[in-house]
């Protein structure tokens, strides 16, 4: 019975304003008496501020106030922000203030704001504060940072080490002592920034009637964001609410709690005025968290096979001037490393290094690159010195379907054991490869050295931790007009959030989704919520919706049941309506239900009846879920120019339950553009003293139109049993894999010239000094000019 | 602070004569003094393309023109675009249908450039409309549901151009 709506392909709710410039970002909130806010920021990676002359700043036209740490409250001047999540293994960790009270740790680190009556004028002023700095020694690369003698990221600290930890699996030293066959390689994998096209923003406005502070930020996590506020401004959490409008794009940079939003809430409530700050782009270059740098050196063993026997070594990760997630990024890169594969043995010792560069955190796979390439490149290497076919080998060490559910041996972010729920690793692969034309390919390349070019195929698998906990809640009320109402503190940044929750709601309720008016991104509308990253949200708040409909779908009935003087299962629920099945009596509305649910004033309830026909569910998973894929991508390079194309690239997928088939296929060709551009584009650059050398979209550049073919999608649906919905999770696999199929490709490319790839991005000019080293090179050129 | 100057222009066939400081953008303009706020800025130095708006019919970054430069000229939003009931127009819908937009921050760019494109070119190819988009950003969509879009509004434009 009833409409299906879980697994249709339905178009989204969210769109018809967005696509009429009607759309609520957070730069179009504005407030009657708003000022504009401009920051001045640190021109050093490291230096000691002597003094701050603000005189000229304030005199400026249209200036109301320049603060800087001395300016702020007390528990603001003396406390570091907040870590927003910690990993099992508590440590003190390096965070910033709200504005820097002395040391500067990385060029951009903000250290006085200018309010002002326009964004112009503000700019102005700032350029106007005169700060007196002793710079001091920078380190602009972890591998410098993690040296003994290093001049120190953080004054006065005894290491640049944030931490250093194990992820092991069984005995990989006896392992090692006895393969056949052991291979070892050095990789470095470079992730650069988020970029969202929105950049981030925030709007404060301070209520003295009510001692209320309301703040608009375009953050993934606005219950966070309110938690850090009310302990940062000494604020009650009941006046203190946190609203994300529509926001323009995420990926992880905007699941941080930022010090311009805490200094633009203290500028309000210091003036008495509403203040907004959006970020300009060159600021999203120089403070936006980005993912920055990982250093692997990893050895293989295996034996006469391929099997893999064990994988030992050492990853040392840059953590920027400081962690505002903590070691999460490390921590899921380390055990992330088995993918797919039956990995016997395993021993990762992770070093992270502060450095003085942007603060590290997570973008779109958090890790999950870093330790997919690393993987891939080794099994890759075994591959060609076995002498067998890369997808041979990988089918070779796959986790078997029987062998669900899969414990790794490792321990997660969770605090759970890592244990793949479900999913058939060599369906999915073998559907990649069908859809790639796998078998062919060799005809292909033939056919295209005869004619001087150099096409090369590449193959990634990948296993994404994800949905994990600890909740998200979902409130569903039907309300007086008949329509439901939707709440939950799941914060979209573009998923298509409300569709998707809206189709569940639907569903469950047999309701058209546009009768579900769905109200996310505020902490006003729901008690808790937790925040939308780690493609988390469908398995999360996706089973909430359903738990909350079914609760609320059963007070529904047994209410009708009494007023219809009918048995519930001889009702039915249908558009909006409750009928009986039998008999001629007029059903009822899902409004009049809802007025009457709320009783009568003076007037008892119903015994045993809950005011309402509402409900609020918290789903909170058993463990993460793990959903895999497997990417095929062909490429063709120009050996003259470094430069590449991709010819084709297939994405085969296994995200449990499809809720929306539009927007998961959505979510995984945006995915493939953002790997594609860590493959190949993507290389946000520093001098020696951490000087950012990119901070436009010139000189760094983001995959466009012309680079990102249409991506090819074939779907598996293994539900995964942690959740009702059978939902895994979508927003990342588009991205994890895409460097490692990328450089294998390329790599395969080159085969004449035995070139060895282990790095991302790779340029032209990277390409082109590896091709150089080749003695073949040189007269492939000349027949290729010649031809 | 210079001394104002007054920028008189139509936006979506509506006249509007204000008083601005003269570094003002276009963008800043439009979004801040006429309170169409549909046009975005995401890199204030041209290259994303999130503010591209029309000016007498030919697209314009609104992030690196002053609104005095403007004057005098007609310029079209993405609120202009629409059909006149209000409607999504065939472009808009389309981008709807194909999931051409994801957060929707890049889209009334993304959708000006292609109202260019339409109306010049309705025999564009694929090749011609990756082309045309390739100075506007998208970091969500990976662009395929945009082109999917195009091509769709293209081929109902001018089917006979779809075997070209």
């Amino acid at each position: 019975m009833g409409m299906k709506a879980i697994g249709a392909r339905v178009q989204r709710t969210e769109d018809p304003a967005l696509l009429s410039g009607k759309g609520r970002y957070l730069d179009d909130i504005a407030l009657p008496g708003m000022l504009h806010a401009a920051f001045l920021r640190s021109p050093l990676a490291h230096g000691v501020i002597r003094s701050i002359d603000a005189t000229a700043a304030l005199d400026a036209p249209g200036v109301h106030a320049v603060l800087t740490a001395q300016d702020l409250p007390e528990m603001l001047r003396n406390t570091r922000l907040p870590v927003m999540g910690s990993s099992p293994q508590q440590t003190q960790v390096m965070t910033p203030y709200a504005l820097a009270p002395e040391e500067v740790c990385y060029v951009g680190e903000p250290v006085a704001v200018v309010v002002a009556d326009s964004r112009y004028l503000a700019e102005d002023a700032a350029g106007l504060i005169a700060v007196d700095y002793d710079e001091l020694p920078a380190v602009a690369n972890c591998r410098d940072a993690a040296q003994a003698e290093a001049p120190r990221t953080h004054n006065g600290s005894s290491s640049n080490k944030a931490t250093r930890f194990k992820a092991t699996i069984g005995d990989a030293a006896a392992a090692f002592a006895t393969a056949p066959h052991v291979f070892r390689q050095d990789m470095w994998q470079h992730r650069g920034c988020g970029h969202s096209i929105e950049c981030r923003g925030a709007v404060a406005e301070h209520d003295p009637l009510r001692g209320g502070l309301t703040l608009w930020s375009s953050t993934q996590i606005p219950h966070i964001a309110k938690h850090v506020l009310c302990d940062l401004l000494a604020m009650d959490p009941e006046s203190v609410r946190v609203i994300a409008p529509d926001v323009g794009g995420g990926f992880g940079p905007k699941a941080v709690f930022y010090p311009e939003e805490l200094v633009v809430a203290a500028a309000a409530m210091k003036l008495g005025r509403p203040v907004k700050w959006v970020e300009d782009r060159r600021e999203h270059f120089l403070t936006a968290v980005q993912e920055r740098d990982q250093y692997w050196d990893v050895e293989i063993a295996v034996d006469g096979e391929g099997r893999i026997l064990g994988v030992r070594g050492s990853m040392l990760h840059d953590g920027g001037a400081y962690l505002p997630w903590e070691f999460s990024l490390p921590y899921i890169a380390a055990v992330t490393m088995p993918g797919p594969y039956r990995l016997p043995a395993y021993d990762l010792d992770v070093t992270v290094a502060y450095t003085n560069l942007p603060p590290a955190s997570a973008i779109r796979g958090s890790g999950r690159p870093q330790a997919v390439f690393a993987m891939e490149r080794l099994l890759d290497r075994v591959a060609r010195e076995l002498g067998i076919d890369r997808a041979e080998l990988r089918r070779r060490n796959f986790v078997q379907p029987d062998q669900m559910p899969y414990p790794t041996g490792l321990t997660y972010r969770d605090g759970r054991a890592v244990v793949y729920d479900s999913g058939d690793y060599p369906t999915t692969q073998s559907m990649a490869l069908e859809l790639a034309n796998y078998a062919d390919f060799g005809r292909r390349q033939a056919e295209a050295r005869a004619q001087g070019r150099h096409i090369g195929i590449g193959i990634a698998n990948y296993v994404e931790g994800c949905g994990v906990g600890p909740y998200e809640g979902v409130s569903i009320k039907v309300l007086d007009n008949g329509k439901i109402n939707l709440r939950s503190g799941a914060a979209p940044t573009g998923q298509g959030h409300k569709t998707m929750l809206a189709q569940i709601c639907a569903e469950t309720l047999n309701v058209e989704i546009e009768d579900v008016i769905v109200t996310l991104g505020d902490t006003n509308a729901i008690a808790m919520g937790v925040g939308t990253f780690a493609s988390r949200i469908a398995a999360n708040a996706g089973p909430s919706a359903l738990g909350a409909a079914q609760t609320v779908k059963a007070k529904i009935l047994s209410l009708a049941s009494r007023l219809l003087e009918t048995p519930e299962e001889d009702l039915v629920l249908e558009k909006g309506r409750v009928e009986a099945r039998h008999g001629n009596r007029q059903g009822l509305s899902l409004g009049e239900l809802a007025r009457r649910a709320k009783g009568s004033p003076g007037v008892s309830m119903h015994r045993g009846d809950t005011p309402g026909l509402e409900h609020t569910s918290y789903f909170t998973p058993a463990q993460a879920t793990w959903c895999n894929g497997t990417h095929v991508v062909e490429v063709e390079v120009d050996i003259a120019t470094g430069g590449v194309k991709i010819l084709d690239y297939v994405v085969a997928h296994d995200c449990g339950t499809v809720i929306n088939p539009l927007i998961v296929d959505g979510q995984i060709q945006g995915g493939v553009a953002h790997g594609i551009g860590n493959a190949l584009l993507e290389w946000m650059a520093f001098d020696p003293n951490g000087q950012p050398l990119t901070t436009n979209f010139g000189e760094y550049l983001l995959p466009s139109s012309t680079v990102v073919p249409t991506v090819r999608i074939a779907h598996l649906e293994t539900p995964s049993p942690v959740n009702p919905l059978g939902a895994k999770g979508a927003g990342e696999g588009g991205t994890i894999p895409a460097a490692a199929a990328i450089v294998s490709a390329i790599e395969h490319a080159l085969t004449p010239f035995d070139a060895r790839l282990n790095m991302s991005p790779l340029t032209p000019e990277t390409i082109i000094k590896s091709l150089k080293q080749s003695p073949n090179y040189k007269a492939a050129l000349m027949r290729a000019c010649a031809g | 602070m210079t001394a104002p100057a007054t920028v008189a222009l139509t936006v979506n066939d509506r006249p509007y004569e204000k008083q601005v400081d003269p570094r003002t953008t276009l963008a800043d303009f439009l979004r801040q003094h006429l309170g169409l706020t549909g046009t975005h800025v995401g890199c204030e130095h041209g290259a994303c393309g999130a503010c591209t708006v029309l000016l007498d019919g030919q697209s314009v970054r609104a992030c690196l023109m002053f609104a005095v430069q403007a004057s005098g000229h007609a310029v079209t939003t993405v609120e202009g675009l629409a059909n006149p009931d209000g409607s999504l127009s065939p472009l808009q819908s389309a981008f709807r249908e194909h999931h051409g937009l994801q957060c929707g921050f890049c889209t009334p760019g993304m959708l000006m450039t292609l109202a260019e494109l339409l109306r010049d070119n309705p025999a564009a190819t694929e090749a011609e409309v990756r082309d045309t988009l390739s100075g506007n950003l998208c970091r969500c969509t990976g662009y395929a549901g945009i082109v999917a879009a195009a091509l769709d509004v293209l081929a109902r434009l001018a089917p006979e151009a779809k075997d070209r």
